[in-house]
This record gives C-alpha cells, sequence and structure tokens, in this order.
C-alpha cells in the first residue's frame, strides 16, 4: 500500500465512523449541549469558549506535525537537513509566549466565571426564591420543601423562571447532585451542608442523577426534576398535603435503610427541622 | 481467639470469580497436577522443572542486575495489562446488555470491583511496573553508571511490587476487591459501608506497592545525582534522565503522602478510629485532599518518563539534536513544581468557594504552557531532520494526536464551571484515558521497542509492531470519542446500569468495538514477541547501535553486560555517542581495571515473602501472621546489614577475558 491509499483508507474510516455515531445520537438528548437553564446554558457557552481558545493552539499543532513529519521524512532527501540545529531563541520566546497569552486569557474567563457561576451564589431574580432541601440515602434522593412542608423521594418539581435554592447533604456515603439540562452538579457530603442554586426556563421534564459512586445501588440514584407553571406547582404541593402519608419518623428510619431503584413517592407532612437534624447528627455522634 | 483471624471458606465465596468456577478450576488444577507429578516422577522427568526453577532464582529472582529487574517489572505489567484489559471488556460487556429491563451480565456488586481493580492494576502494576521496569532497564547505561545507587534495596522495590502484585491477584480467590472505585473514598471505604475485605486488600496492595515505589524513587534520584559518568554534568544528562529525575523528585514527595493517607484509612478500619468517617470527629473531605495531594503528582510521575523516551525517540529518528534542551528542562523542571499545586481541581465539586476554585484552576491551565512547549520542540526536532517512521516513532505521532486532544479536554476542565457539567462523567473518563493511553502507554511502548535490542541482543519485528500500533489508535479512537460524548448527555461513569430511552446503547457498543480492537493491538504484541524471538537470528543487534543512536546506552554492546561498561565513558557533550561517530576518532585500546559488583542475594525475596503474609495477615485479622512477618522483616533486615561480603571483584584479567569474546568490539 502506498501513502495516498492508506490516507485514503484513514479517511474512509474516519467518515464511517462519523456517520455511525450521526446515527446513533439520531434523537438522542445531549444533555449538557442542550441547556432548559441560565446556568447551564452559560456553562455550555463557556465550554464552547474555551475550545474555540485552545483550538487557536491545537490546529496549528495537528497541521505541523502532519506537515513536518511529510517533509522530512527521511526519503525525501531534497528536504533541508541540519542535525546540529538545536536553538532559536525567537522561536522558543513564539511557543511559550503564545500558549502564556491564552492561557492568561483562559485565566481571566477562569476567575471570573468561578465567581458568577458561584454554585452557592444566589441568583439574581425579581421572583422569590423556592428552597428545596436534598437528602442522598442509600440510595434514593429525599427532597424536603420546608416552606410547603411536604417531602419527596426521587421526583422533585418546581415553578418555572423561578430560582431553586438546593440545599444538599447524605444520609448515606457521598454522592453527587446533578441535573445537566439545569446546571452543573455539587457533592452531598454527611454532616455537611452545600448548596446548589438553579433556575429552569422552560416546562419540562429533566433527568438528574448521582454522579458519584455511592455503593451497589448507585446506578439507580436518578430522579425526576419537573418544571411547571406556577399554578400547576401549586394544585401538586395541594394534591401532595391532601395525601394520606406524612413522613414520619418511622418512614424517615424506614427510607434510611438501603434499598434499589426506587419509585418516585411523596409524603403530606415532615417533621420539624427534619434537615438540620439529618446534618447535625453526624457533630455530634 | 481464631487462628486464621476471620478467614474461613466462606471467603471463596465472595469473589467476582463464581463460586462454582473456582471449585471447577480447583479440580481441574489439581487432577493436572497430579497427573503431572505422576508423570514427572515415573519417567524421572524432575529435572525438567528443577532445572528452569533453578535457572529463574539463581539467574532472575535473586539478581540485583538493574537489567534483569527491570525485565521482571515489565513482564509483571504485561501480565497485569492482561488482566486490567479483561476487566475493561467486561465493563464495557455490562454496559453493552445492561440496559432497560435487563440488568447484564454482571451483579453490580461484581462490577463495581472489576472497574475498582481495574484502575487499581493500570496505574499501580501497568503504569508503575512499566515504569520502573524501562528506567530499571536504560536509566544507568544512560548515565554512564554499572549499577544503581542502592543494588540490594533495588531487588527489595521490586520484590515488595511483586508481593502486592500476589496480593491483588489473591483477592481474585479469596475474598474479594474494592468496590469503591480506585480511590476508594470514604465514608464509603469506611467499615460502616464496606465491612467486607475488599478495601482492605486495597489498601495493604497499594500500601506494599507504594512503599516499593518510594524506595525505587531515592534509589534513582541518588542515582542521577551521584552516579553519572565523569563529565556529565546536570545540563548535559539525556532527556529521559532529566524526566526520571523529575519523576522521582515527585515520588519522593508524593508517595509519603500516600502512605500515611492508607496508614489512616486502615487504622479507621481495623483499630475502630475516626480520622475519616463521618461522624466521631472524623473528615471523608481530609481524605480526598490528601488522595489527591498524592494522586495528581502521581499522574505526572508516570507521564514525565514518557515524555523523557520521546525526547530520545524523536531525536533518535530524526537523526538530529534535540530542539531547545534547555526549554524542556526548565519545561520538566515547571510541571514538577506546578504537578503539587493541582490536586484540588478532582474535587471542584466538594464547594470550596469560588476563590479556591479559581485559584486551582488557573494553576491547572498554567501546567498546559510548559506541557506545550515540549511538543513544539519537538516537533522543531522532527524540522530539518531526517525521519525514520520506526514503530517507536508511530507511537509518538500517535501520541501527538491524542495527547493534544486529550489536554484541550483536560484545559476545558480546569475550569471550575465547566467541570460541574462534566466531572465524574464518561468525559472524564475519556479524558484521563486520552492522557494515560495515548500519553503514558504509547510512551512506555515506544520506549521499549526502542531500548529492547540493548537488553536482549535483537530488535522487535517491525511490520507486527506497527499492526500493533494501528489497532491500538484506531481502537482508541473507537473507545473513546463516545465516551466524550456519552459524558455530554450526562452518563456518569461507573454505573452498571440505565434507562433504554437515552440512548446510550449504540455509543457503548461502539466504544466496546474499540475495546476489542485493542484487545487485537495487544494481540499483535504478544505474537510480535514470540514472532521476535523465533527470528532472533535475523534480527541480532551486532553492532549495539541498531537505531543509529545517541547517547550512551548505543556505545556499549548488546545485549548490554551485567556491568554495562567495561571502561566508564569520559562525557563533553549532551549526544556523547552521536559526536563521537561523527568525528570519527577510534577510541584508544583499553585499559582494563578491577571492577566491584553487587552479588545476588535472596533477602529482597524473602522480605517481600513477609511484607505479603504480613498484608495478608492484617486483611484477615490473622494477628499473630502479621506479627510474625513485621518481626521476620526487621531481622531480615539486621541481619542483612551485618553482611559484609555483598560484593565480588572482576578482576582485569577477567574483564580482558569478556570483553574479548564480544565480536562487535573493534567497531568505531
Amino acid at each position: 500500500m502506498n501513502g495516498k491509499t492508506k490516507a485514503l483508507i484513514g479517511s474512509l474510516l474516519a467518515l464511517a465512523l462519523g456517520g455511525v455515531l450521526a446515527y446513533i445520537l439520531q434523537g438522542t438528548n445531549v444533555a449538557v449541549l442542550t441547556p432548559k437553564g441560565p446556568i447551564a446554558r452559560q456553562e455550555m457557552q463557556l465550554l464552547i469558549t474555551i475550545t474555540l481558545l485552545m483550538l487557536i493552539v491545537v490546529v496549528p499543532v495537528f497541521v505541523m506535525t502532519f506537515f513536518i513529519a511529510w517533509k522530512y521524512r527521511a526519503s525525501n532527501t531534497k528536504a533541508r537537513y541540519t542535525p546540529d540545529w538545536d536553538h532559536n531563541t525567537a522561536a522558543e520566546i513564539i511557543w511559550w509566549g503564545i500558549p502564556l497569552l491564552l492561557i492568561g486569557v483562559i485565566s481571566v474567563i477562569t476567575w471570573q466565571s468561578s465567581h458568577t457561576l458561584d454554585p452557592f451564589k444566589p441568583l439574581d431574580s425579581a421572583v422569590k426564591p423556592i428552597t428545596i432541601q436534598v437528602v442522598a440515602l442509600q440510595w434514593k434522593w429525599l427532597f424536603i420543601y420546608p416552606e410547603q412542608g411536604i417531602a419527596t423521594v426521587n421526583y422533585v418539581q418546581f415553578p418555572k423562571n423561578t430560582p431553586v435554592n438546593f440545599v444538599i447533604t447524605s444520609d448515606a456515603p457521598m454522592n453527587s447532585f446533578w441535573i445537566p439540562q439545569l446546571g452543573g452538579q455539587i457533592y452531598a457530603m454527611s454532616g455537611m451542608s452545600t448548596q446548589l442554586h438553579l433556575m429552569a426556563d422552560e416546562i419540562g421534564t429533566y433527568r438528574g442523577t448521582s454522579v458519584n459512586i455511592s455503593g451497589s445501588g448507585y446506578a439507580g440514584m436518578n430522579f425526576v426534576a419537573a418544571a411547571s407553571s406556577q399554578p400547576d406547582f401549586d394544585s401538586w404541593v395541594a394534591t401532595v398535603k391532601s395525601l394520606p402519608t406524612p413522613l414520619t419518623v418511622q418512614e424517615y428510619d424506614q427510607l434510611q435503610q438501603p434499598s434499589k431503584n426506587n419509585l418516585a413517592a411523596s409524603y403530606s407532612q415532615i417533621q420539624p427541622n427534619l434537615y438540620d437534624k439529618v446534618v447535625m447528627k453526624y457533630m455530634y455522634q | 481467639m481464631n487462628i486464621v483471624g476471620i478467614l474461613s471458606l466462606d471467603a471463596l465465596k465472595h469473589g467476582p470469580v463464581p463460586f462454582p468456577v473456582l471449585i471447577g478450576i480447583t479440580i481441574v488444577a489439581s487432577f493436572v497436577g497430579l497427573c503431572a507429578v505422576i508423570w514427572l516422577t515415573y519417567f524421572k522427568r524432575w529435572s525438567l522443572l528443577t532445572r528452569p526453577a533453578n535457572y529463574l532464582w539463581t539467574q532472575w529472582f535473586t539478581s540485583l542486575d538493574p537489567k534483569r529487574i527491570g525485565v521482571m517489572y515489565i513482564a509483571i505489567a504485561f501480565l497485569m495489562l492482561l488482566r486490567g484489559i479483561f476487566d475493561v471488556g467486561m465493563i464495557r460487556a455490562q454496559q453493552i446488555t445492561s440496559v432497560g429491563p435487563s440488568h447484564g451480565v454482571l451483579s453490580s456488586d461484581t462490577f463495581q470491583q472489576m472497574f475498582s481493580a481495574h484502575g487499581t492494576i493500570m496505574i499501580f502494576f501497568v503504569g508503575m511496573g512499566m515504569m520502573f521496569g524501562l528506567i530499571n532497564l536504560i536509566l544507568p547505561l544512560q548515565i554512564g553508571a554499572r549499577d544503581v545507587a542502592f543494588p540490594f534495596l533495588n531487588s527489595v522495590s521490586f520484590w515488595l511490587f511483586g508481593a502486592a502484585f500476589i496480593l491483588v491477584n489473591v483477592s481474585l480467590f479469596v475474598g474479594e476487591f474494592a468496590a469503591t472505585g480506585w480511590l476508594a473514598y470514604p465514608p464509603l471505604s469506611e467499615l460502616a459501608y464496606s465491612p467486607g475485605v475488599g478495601v482492605d486488600y486495597w489498601i495493604w496492595t497499594l500500601q506494599i506497592a507504594g512503599i516499593g515505589s518510594l524506595l525505587s524513587g531515592v534509589n534513582f534520584l541518588v542515582t542521577i545525582l551521584r552516579l553519572r559518568a565523569p563529565g556529565m554534568t546536570l545540563m548535559k544528562m539525556p532527556m529521559f534522565a532529566w524526566s526520571v529525575l523529575n519523576a522521582m523528585t515527585l515520588v519522593v514527595f508524593a508517595f509519603p503522602i500516600l502512605t500515611v493517607t492508607l496508614a489512616l484509612l486502615s487504622l479507621d478500619r481495623t483499630m475502630g478510629m475516626h480520622f475519616f468517617t463521618s461522624s466521631n470527629g472524623g473528615n471523608p473531605m481530609m481524605y480526598v485532599n490528601m488522595i489527591w495531594a498524592w494522586g495528581h503528582p502521581e499522574v505526572y510521575i508516570l507521564i514525565l518518563p514518557a515524555f523523557g523516551i520521546f525526547s530520545e525517540v524523536v531525536a533518535t529518528f530524526s537523526r538530529k539534536r534535540l530542539f531547545g534542551y534547555k526549554s524542556m528542562v526548565y519545561a520538566l523542571g515547571a510541571i514538577t513544581f506546578f504537578s503539587f499545586t493541582v490536586w484540588l481541581h478532582h474535587f471542584f465539586t466538594m464547594g470550596a468557594g469560588a476563590n479556591v476554585n479559581a485559584f486551582f484552576g488557573i494553576m491547572t491551565a498554567v501546567i498546559a504552557v510548559p506541557t506545550g512547549v515540549k511538543v513544539f520542540n519537538w516537533l522543531f526536532t522532527m524540522y530539518r531532520g531526517r525521519i525514520h517512521f520506526t514503530t517507536p516513532m508511530m507511537w509518538f505521532l500517535g501520541f501527538v494526536v491524542t495527547f493534544t486532544i486529550g489536554g484541550m479536554a483536560g484545559v476545558l476542565m480546569s475550569v471550575p464551571a465547566i467541570d460541574f457539567q462534566v466531572h465524574n462523567t464518561l468525559f472524564l473518563v475519556a479524558h484521563f484515558h486520552t492522557m494515560i493511553v495515548g500519553g503514558v502507554l504509547f510512551g512506555y511502548f515506544a520506549g521499549f521497542t526502542y531500548w529492547f535490542p540493548k537488553i536482549f541482543g535483537f530488535t522487535l519485528n517491525e511490520r507486527l509492531g506497527r499492526y500493533a500500533f494501528w489497532c491500538w489508535l484506531t481502537g482508541f479512537v473507537l473507545a473513546f470519542v463516545p465516551l466524550y460524548i456519552l459524558g455530554l448527555m450526562g452518563a456518569a461513569r461507573r454505573l452498571d446500569h440505565y434507562d433504554k430511552s437515552l440512548g446510550w446503547q449504540g455509543l457503548f457498543i461502539v466504544a466496546g468495538v474499540g475495546v476489542v480492537i485493542i484487545m487485537l493491538g495487544i494481540g499483535f504484541q504478544i505474537l510480535q514477541l514470540i514472532v521476535s524471538v523465533i527470528q532472533r537470528r535475523h534480527n541480532l543487534d551486532t553492532s549495539g547501535d541498531p537505531w543509529d543512536g545517541r547517547t550512551l546506552e548505543w556505545s556499549t554492546v548488546s545485549p548490554a553486560p551485567s556491568y554495562n561498561f567495561a571502561i566508564i565513558p569520559t562525557v563533553t557533550t549532551r549526544d556523547p555517542y552521536w559526536e563521537a561517530k561523527q568525528s570519527g576518532i577510534k577510541p584508544p585500546k583499553p585499559v582494563y581495571q578491577d571492577i566491584q559488583m553487587p552479588k545476588n542475594t535472596s533477602v529482597g525475596v524473602v522480605i517481600a515473602g513477609f511484607a505479603f503474609a504480613f498484608g495478608f495477615g492484617v486483611i484477615w485479622h490473622i494477628w499473630w501472621l502479621a506479627a510474625l512477618a513485621f518481626v521476620g522483616v526487621l531481622v531480615t533486615v539486621i541481619v542483612r546489614s551485618t553482611d559484609e561480603a555483598t560484593e565480588y571483584t572482576i578482576s582485569a584479567a577477567q574483564l580482558a577475558k569478556l570483553e574479548a569474546k564480544i565480536p562487535s568490539r573493534s567497531k568505531s
């Protein structure tokens, strides 16, 4: 096989892979690239910006690699050969300097975005935020609505265009709480309380999941995050409150027992300060 | 107290190998063993076994020759590569089959043990094994030394690695392995959530291998600083030696952190302490900080020697001096320094706050600069050279492509706000595999092919090497491009099951095809070894310099004699052997002197045997065994230290005779 045939075969294989991937991806949801809220949207834009900036260096490296490898192949005796040429100050200043400049730009972006997209930072909005407390259990998510006085398992609903203040802890091994289409994740750790401020700007149901291994039921730690209209949310709360299932102490102890692939559940009442008790119980033990 | 601790027959039932299979293996093995014993006794063929066993023992296991120790490191690394890739096959098989109503071919517990074992094995046994193997093979030769600074310590290091290798494989059959991921974060790895012995196997495997690595780090650091040939100032060292110097500095600073972290976790688990528990004042996140304070430098410990190998390979096969030598040295130094300032980027999602996250994010991005400089310098080494596309050079070109893509993903993840969206997903998995497969492994494969003739006296088959490379590269693309996409689709790592509606299955299948092609590549590598051994008479390296090399290792014969150099060379330039060849001046007639070489010793094996017994004892709470083994190590070390006759002399006359037997010595 000569070089041209090889290049042809390589290109055909790459095309075939592209075709297969395109076929597979038909109708699927690339969650991180289809944001449904301001946080996820900014994070995606950031991802695209940094990728483009990096291409300033990456593309020349690719072109140079193939060009130099081809031009200075041993069989090309016409090409210049300078076996002792091993230093050029100007060239080296360029490839220390340009990447340094680029990383300087990226550093500024990193500093700013770390602050604007800090998960602990409340969102700017005229709408009054809703607080939802999250407890990672073995292996399910418990959501507590302190203002509404209800709780749910593996299902969380909130009104769209309303900032949601998630307050997150764990009564189990560490997990990571993530709703990709709304924004980035944060760890759920026992004895500690983390925060995540998200907002959905479209009605819909979004996949939520754990992203940190927490034992044998880890793969089933999924939940549905539903963004609805405010009236729909209010009527959903009313429905839950009318259920005959309060989250009693016994019921919580039951939930705390390991169980896999749990279905969604709702609780009409909660114990006062349940979330704080879960956090604090690791502090005094 | 039970004499066998918590060990019981049940231990056989918990491992990832199903119990009936174990019983089957045991019956078949006993039967085959019995037949063999009868056959050997009846036909009086015991010498068939004792002679090779004796050969292995006297020539290899007790050897203090770094080249032999290096070969043994690489042999173990390759065995473990086979186990590691088998684990991958099972992991992908599970993820392809476990969709919707089906729960796949493995239980979730077995699956979790498999990926935990995969990570542990690939880093500690394949990565570290290949690295220390190649360093042992070539570093003393390259700096013009006859041996390492502490030859006996080197043997102890290797055998501790060997003990860990046996321990991690014992966990397959007796008991279980950790199901916590390869870094075993608490509180999951604490007794409350992992009551079995799996995490203890993990701890003691790493502890024993880790102490071996630390001792090796000290050994090679001193070797480079003290044993360089006369005239070889630091700034005249080959780039591989520079990379090893930096990597070993990292080993010396980082591995004690690992030792302490593991010790504390072990105290939690066996003595009921509370360093990292959720309650009673423990703090699991302290563990996460500590393990990454070791873990991030560890990544650079693996990649720096690969950088060094590429620097040698590119210069040799471009027949040109390495471009920007000083830049390369400073870049290595910068990477080494900064590698200790970035550990927090492994857990931005802990919620440390914007200032802390931003600092570590920026530090991470900064490392891309010296790394990029190295790539440019390699490219300019090729520029205006005469490039010979041998297999090592192919690995290099494959590395540039994959590593650049992986580096781009790395800079993306250095921005905390982006990391929140891809952390712990398959995007992350794809990123670090791009770096460790495309960077570390490709580098070590290049180094192995490049230096193979120096150790064995013949070159490896080029055609099969090329097939292996193309399989690895194609398989790599197929295996990891889908993972980047899956990560962006929201697929977490380590999932043993997912919903069909997510549409991930097709991508997992493509990734699985990639794994099969990589396995094919490994098959070609095995075939390459076999074929090359069979055809060795056609590939003999009679010159000692098959690639028109530049550095000192090529100035001696292949295979290099146990004493490396009959006369220690004197160095005046960076590419001493290349310059010598260019000048055409023949070396003067040699005047030999007596040389001292270390005697073989079995003490390294004994110490490692005790270390294994200690680890096994603690894992199974067999305290008398652990205590006895601990005392055993101490006593052995004391006894050895009183031994004064650890060296033997090769007299000048013997040396002259040995050298005269080498046909190629007259070569200019």
